[in-house]
């Protein structure tokens, strides 16, 4: 009997032992990252960052159009793409009992959002820049609006699922009409889940670059002409990471380090967002 | 409680059997609920009294698979009828769940909600009518400071007591309560079956329970039910006491169940 017991120790012990091996193995290579992105980036920090225009090789410069043209692209995108993605997840989740179009949808969603996001980007190079003939901003919120869409989707559907049933039957029970139990008792109950998913949404197109290099591509100077090629941090890091010039390499490096910590804080306000929700309902 | 005094019947039912897909879940159930009563329905689990309670506001009707066939007379039309707009059925007939349900918002908007489905009061009419359902519902002087704080940060007794303000704020003829106290603690528990003593004044009451004692301490007519049949229906003194039906008398004495 003894000796059952010990085995099961031993084997407890085992079974933790390698599972705090390989977080530390994964914390290792992530410290490591944040830790590149420190040194590297930090040099390049200054105030001149967020006002200049990014330099021609060898003068001085910032990334200020760039962080600019992101802002622009991503906000709208995200402005785009959400509504779809709420009204989208809705009927999935309320309406989406009968017939075949919502499993269809569903399942097209899932290879969306697994959509390799250089594709998306080949697409809307395919049907929208070689349409209109030239680069353009909207190509790339276009683009990353595509990505927004089957995020969005997918977190309102799964926070309209964890709304209990019972709270749609109160609701009904007062005779109320199914728009106004979905729009004033399921997605208010559901709201904080449903905004954590946008701002995952954020944080993940703000650091595409794949879909920006075929649609937006770039821009040296400052510009808010959706219609023209619009500059953004993604293309830029990837074409001053690989110049030859010191400069412009350090101020890649500056632009990696302000993306991952922008994505860290709206991971970190999403969580603290979802945390809340938790509490209320 | 005695079998004397006058009743009129406010829900009829006649020959109802209820289907989930194939599975036939109630069976010619013919039963008459007496107005400004409570009755009970007792029985063991999967014997169909909640989804007896069910028909009468057809909820059933939100899942696609369920149905129901006979008849149920309120005031001597049929509610099954497909005629019947559903919504206004609802106004008439109130629900309370099993666990509580308050909506994500404050303690004012949850009783208002309901009444604006129907009624355009002024704000003055609504308050009142807020702090009438509140009063009615025994919640008002727990919450009168708190209005506007969110319905979801009542303790369980005040939330059920909450939904039971609010199904009673539309001002409806009959109240549905599904175990209404399942969920909750002995000294909720006997807040909420005095509140259904008071209740009962203006309402018609139909309850479900498991809880035989709460069965027989506050209706005037017990219905027990085993599998899907109906196989007692009488005062509840004299289902209690004198049961008819062997079934009957083995499930209350426990022997059952």
């Amino acid at each position: 009997m003894f000796s059952l017991y010990a085995r099961r120790r031993f084997i407890n012990g085992l079974s933790l032992t390698i599972s705090v091996l390989a977080m530390a193995f994964g914390l290792f290579w992530l410290g490591w990252i944040l830790w590149t992105l420190l040194m590297q980036g930090l040099p390049g920090m200054n105030a001149s960052i967020f006002t200049q225009t990014t330099p021609p090789p060898g003068s001085r410069g910032g990334l200020g159009n760039a962080i600019w043209g992101s802002l622009m692209m991503t906000s709208l995108a995200t402005l785009i793409g959400t509504p779809i993605g709420i009204l989208a997840g809705t009927y999935l989740a309320e309406f989406g009992q009968r017939g075949w179009l919502a499993p269809a949808t569903r399942f097209i969603n899932d290879i969306l959002l697994s959509a390799p996001s250089i594709v998306i980007g080949l697409f809307v190079y395919e049907v929208y820049v070689v349409k209109v003939g030239h680069f353009a901003g909207w190509g790339g919120t276009l683009a990353l609006s595509i990505i927004v869409i089957p995020v969005v989707i997918r977190t309102t559907e799964n926070m309209l699922r964890l709304i209990p049933n019972t709270l749609r039957e109160a609701a009904a029970a007062l005779g109320t009409p199914q728009w106004k139990v979905i729009s004033f008792v399921t997605l208010r109950a559901a709201r904080a889940g449903i905004l954590t998913g946008i701002l995952l949404a954020v944080a993940r197109i703000s650091g595409e670059t794949a879909p920006l290099l075929f649609t937006a591509l770039n821009n040296q100077f400052w510009s808010s002409d959706m219609n023209q090629p619009m500059a953004n941090l993604p293309v830029v890091i990837f074409q001053f990471a690989m110049s030859p010039y010191d400069d412009w390499r350090s101020l890649a490096w500056a632009g990696a380090l302000l993306i991952t910590f922008s994505v860290l804080t709206l991971n970190i306000l999403a969580r603290v967002m979802f945390r809340q929700k938790a509490n209320t309902y | 409680m005695n079998a004397e005094q006058t009743v009129t019947p406010k829900l009829i039912v006649k020959n109802l059997n209820f289907y989930y897909g194939a599975d036939r879940a109630l069976k010619d159930i013919n039963l008459t609920i007496p107005e400004k009563m409570v009755t009970a329905f007792i029985g063991p689990s999967g014997c169909g009294k909640s989804t007896l309670l069910r028909t009468f506001n057809r909820m059933y009707q939100l899942y696609p698979k369920q149905r129901a066939e006979g008849e149920i007379l309120l005031d001597g039309q049929n509610l099954l009828d497909k005629k019947q707009d559903l919504n206004k059925l609802r106004a008439k007939i109130g629900m309370v769940f099993q666990k509580p349900t308050p909506f994500p918002m404050s303690i004012y908007d949850n009783i208002a909600f309901g009444v604006k489905l129907y009624e355009n009061l002024s704000s003055r009419d609504m308050a009142e009518r807020v702090e009438w359902a509140l009063k009615k519902a025994a919640l008002w002087n727990e919450v009168k400071d708190k209005l506007k704080q969110s319905g979801t940060g009542l303790s369980g007794g005040q939330q059920q007591r909450l939904c039971i303000a609010r199904a009673i704020a539309v001002k409806p003829q009959v109240l549905l309560l599904d175990e209404p106290t399942s969920a909750l603690d002995p000294i909720s528990t006997a807040h909420i079956e005095k509140l259904v003593d008071e209740l009962k004044k203006e309402f018609t009451i139909v309850i479900v329970t498991h809880n035989m004692q709460q069965a027989a301490r506050v209706s005037d007519f017990t219905a027990y039910m085993y599998l899907g049949d109906l196989i007692e229906f009488g005062d509840t003194s004299t289902v209690f006491t004198n049961p008819k039906r062997k079934e009957t008398e083995d499930y209350i004495t426990g022997r059952f169940g």
